[in-house]
C-alpha cells in the first residue's frame, strides 16, 4: 500500500517536473542574434507591416501612431489585457533594452527577466519573422519618441494570472511553421511572409479553440469577435469572392468592392499597410487568394 | 434645430410613445437604405479613382451631386434611442452613438463638408476628383471606426 502511494507521488512529481520543464522559456540561439546590425530605414517597413502601433499607441483614435505609450485594452476569454508602454523611455518603456532582449520578446514572447508574455502580444506570428528584420525593427523603434506614461496591469482571472502556465500553452500552440504550404509563386511567398509572420491576418480572421489556439483547419474562415459583439468576416472559403485587385485596393484604401468603407480594428491595419509599396500589398493579396482556396 | 437636438427630442418621444416598437424599428432599415444610396453614388467615383472604369466627368459630376444631396437628408427620425446594436438585432449602430451625439453629429457634418468639396471637384479631371474623393472616404471611415460595429 505504502509502496503504491509512494509510486503515485513519484509519478506526480515527475509529471509536475515535466510540466515545469516544458513550461521553461526557450529563447533564440544567442549566436543567431548577437551579431545582427539593424537598419532603421528597413525597420520602418517592418513596423508598419507588423502593426505594432495598432496596439501600442495611446487609446484615443487620433493618437500619434509613433508614440507607443500603451494603454489600449483587449478583451479576451481570459480577461482584459492592456498593451504596455514600448516607447524609448528608459523606465516606463523599452529604452534600456538590448537588441537580443527585444528580439526574444518579439519572436519568442520572453521578457528580459525570463518570464512568458501572453499571446495577446502576437509573437505567435512574429516567431516566423527573419531575425534580421526584427533587428531592423529594433533599430527603427530606438529612433521613436520617449513617453513617460506608466503601463497598466492586466485584468485577468486566475489561473491565467500565473505566467509560468503560459509555457505549457506555448508547447501546445506556439509553432513556427507556415499555415499555408505547398507550391507557392515567389509573389505568394512574399505575401505569406508579410501576412503570416508580420501582419498577422490569421490572428483575427481565424477562429480559436477553447484554449485560445488558432484552428488551422479553418484558416481565415472568420471568427467571433473577441470584444464580444459580432464576428470578424471570413476572407477565405466558399462565400469569399474577392479578387486580388479587390484585396490590394482594400488594403490601400479601406474600400470594399462595393465601396463600403472600413471600420473597427481593421481600420488600423489599413492605416499601416497603405504606407507600404503597392508590390507588397499585391503580394499579400496574392497570398490571401491562395489561402482562400485551401481546403476547397 | 440642431442635429443633436432633433435626435434627442425624437428619441425621447419614441421611447415614451412606442416602447414596444423597439424590436423592429423601421428607422433602422431606412437609415441602412440611406447608406446604400451613399455607396450607389460614392462607388461610381470610387471605381474611377481606382481605375476600375475610365474617368467620365459627367458621370462623376452626377454622382457627386447626388452624394451631396443624399448626405443632406434630414437625420432626425433615423436614429431613435434604443436602436443600437446592444438593444436590438439587425443594426451595426454602436450604443456609443447615443452617449456622444455631439461627436456623432460632428462627424456627419464633416462628411457634409467633404461631399460639398467633392461636388466642386468631381468634374475637374481625375486627379482633382481623386483628392476630394479620398477626403470623403476619410470622413466615412472616421465615423465607422468609432460608431459602427465591425462587419461580419
Ligand atoms: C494585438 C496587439 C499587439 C500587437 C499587434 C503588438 N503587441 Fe506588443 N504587446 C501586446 C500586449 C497585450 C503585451 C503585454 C503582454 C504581456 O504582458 O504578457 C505586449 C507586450 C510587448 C512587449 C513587452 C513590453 C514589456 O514592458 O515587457 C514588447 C517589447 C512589445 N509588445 C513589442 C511589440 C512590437 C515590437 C510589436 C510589433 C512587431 C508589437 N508589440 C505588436 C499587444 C500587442
Ligand atoms: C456619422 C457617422 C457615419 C458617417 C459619416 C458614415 N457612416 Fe456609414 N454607417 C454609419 C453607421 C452607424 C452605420 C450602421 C447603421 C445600422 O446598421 O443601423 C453605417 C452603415 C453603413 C453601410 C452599411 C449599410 C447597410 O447595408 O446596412 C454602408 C454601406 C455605409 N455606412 C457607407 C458609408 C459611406 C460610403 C459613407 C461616406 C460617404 C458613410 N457610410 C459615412 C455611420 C456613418
Ligand atoms: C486586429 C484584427 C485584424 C487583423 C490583424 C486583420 N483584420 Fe481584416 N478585418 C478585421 C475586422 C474587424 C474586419 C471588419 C472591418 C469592418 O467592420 O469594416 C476586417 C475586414 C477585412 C476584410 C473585408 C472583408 C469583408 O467581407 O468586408 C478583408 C479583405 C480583410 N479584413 C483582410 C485582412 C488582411 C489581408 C489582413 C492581414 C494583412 C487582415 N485583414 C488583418 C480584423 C482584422
Amino acid at each position: 500500500m505504502h509502496r503504491f502511494l509512494l509510486g503515485f507521488a513519484a509519478l506526480g512529481i515527475i509529471a509536475a517536473g515535466t510540466a515545469w520543464a516544458l513550461s521553461a522559456p526557450r529563447p533564440l540561439d544567442e549566436a543567431q542574434i548577437t551579431d545582427l546590425q539593424g537598419d532603421p530605414q528597413a525597420g520602418r517597413t517592418i513596423f508598419l507591416a507588423a502593426g505594432c502601433s495598432s496596439c501600442h499607441r495611446a487609446p484615443a483614435r487620433d493618437s500619434d501612431p509613433l508614440i507607443l505609450s500603451g494603454g489600449r485594452s483587449f478583451a479576451s476569454d481570459f480577461g482584459t489585457f492592456h498593451a504596455p508602454n514600448i516607447s524609448t523611455h528608459p523606465d516606463h518603456g523599452i529604452g534600456n533594452w538590448s537588441q537580443a532582449e527585444f528580439i526574444n520578446a518579439v519572436m519568442r514572447g520572453i521578457s528580459p527577466q525570463g518570464a512568458h508574455y501572453y499571446p495577446a502580444f502576437p509573437y505567435t506570428s512574429y516567431i516566423r519573422a527573419e531575425p534580421q528584420d526584427i533587428a531592423d525593427l529594433y533599430a527603427y523603434m530606438m529612433t521613436l519618441p520617449s513617453d513617460a506614461t506608466p503601463s497598466l496591469p492586466h485584468d485577468l482571472d486566475f489561473p491565467f494570472t500565473i505566467r509560468r502556465t503560459l509555457g505549457l500553452w506555448k508547447t501546445l500552440f506556439l509553432r513556427d511553421d507556415w499555415a499555408v504550404t505547398g507550391p507557392l509563386t515567389p509573389q505568394e511567398e512574399r505575401g505569406r511572409y508579410l501576412a503570416e509572420a508580420l501582419a498577422h491576418c490569421g490572428e483575427c480572421h481565424t477562429p480559436r479553440n477553447l484554449l485560445g489556439g488558432l484552428t488551422r483547419a479553418e484558416w481565415h474562415r472568420g471568427a467571433p469577435n473577441p470584444s464580444g459583439t459580432g464576428r470578424i468576416p471570413a476572407i477565405a472559403g466558399p462565400g469569399f469572392d474577392w479578387t486580388e485587385f479587390d484585396v490590394s485596393a482594400y488594403l490601400s484604401s479601406g474600400l470594399t468592392p462595393e465601396f463600403d468603407v472600413v471600420g473597427g480594428t481593421m481600420a488600423d491595419v489599413v492605416g499601416n499597410l497603405r504606407q507600404l509599396d503597392k508590390a507588397d500589398l499585391d503580394a499579400i493579396a496574392a497570398y490571401i487568394l491562395r489561402a482562400a482556396r485551401e481546403g476547397d | 434645430m440642431s442635429f443633436k437636438h432633433l435626435i434627442g427630442t425624437l428619441a425621447l418621444g419614441a421611447a415614451i410613445a412606442f416602447p414596444a416598437m423597439a424590436e423592429n424599428d423601421p428607422a433602422v432599415e431606412t437609415r441602412q437604405g440611406q447608406f446604400k444610396l451613399f455607396i450607389h453614388n460614392f462607388g461610381v467615383m470610387g471605381a474611377m479613382a481606382q481605375g476600375r472604369i475610365d474617368y467620365d466627368a459627367e458621370m462623376a459630376q452626377t454622382a457627386a451631386d447626388n452624394l451631396f444631396h443624399v448626405t443632406r437628408h434630414d437625420q432626425s427620425r433615423l436614429w431613435p434611442e434604443g436602436t443600437d446594436s446592444m438593444s436590438i438585432d439587425g443594426t451595426r449602430a454602436r450604443p456609443a452613438i447615443w452617449d456622444n451625439l455631439d461627436d456623432f453629429a460632428a462627424k456627419f457634418g464633416a462628411l457634409q463638408d467633404a461631399t460639398e468639396a467633392l461636388q466642386g471637384a468631381a468634374g475637374d479631371g481625375l486627379e482633382a476628383m481623386q483628392a476630394a474623393f479620398g477626403r470623403t472616404a476619410g470622413a466615412c471611415q472616421a465615423c465607422h471606426e468609432v460608431y459602427r460595429e465591425e462587419a461580419s
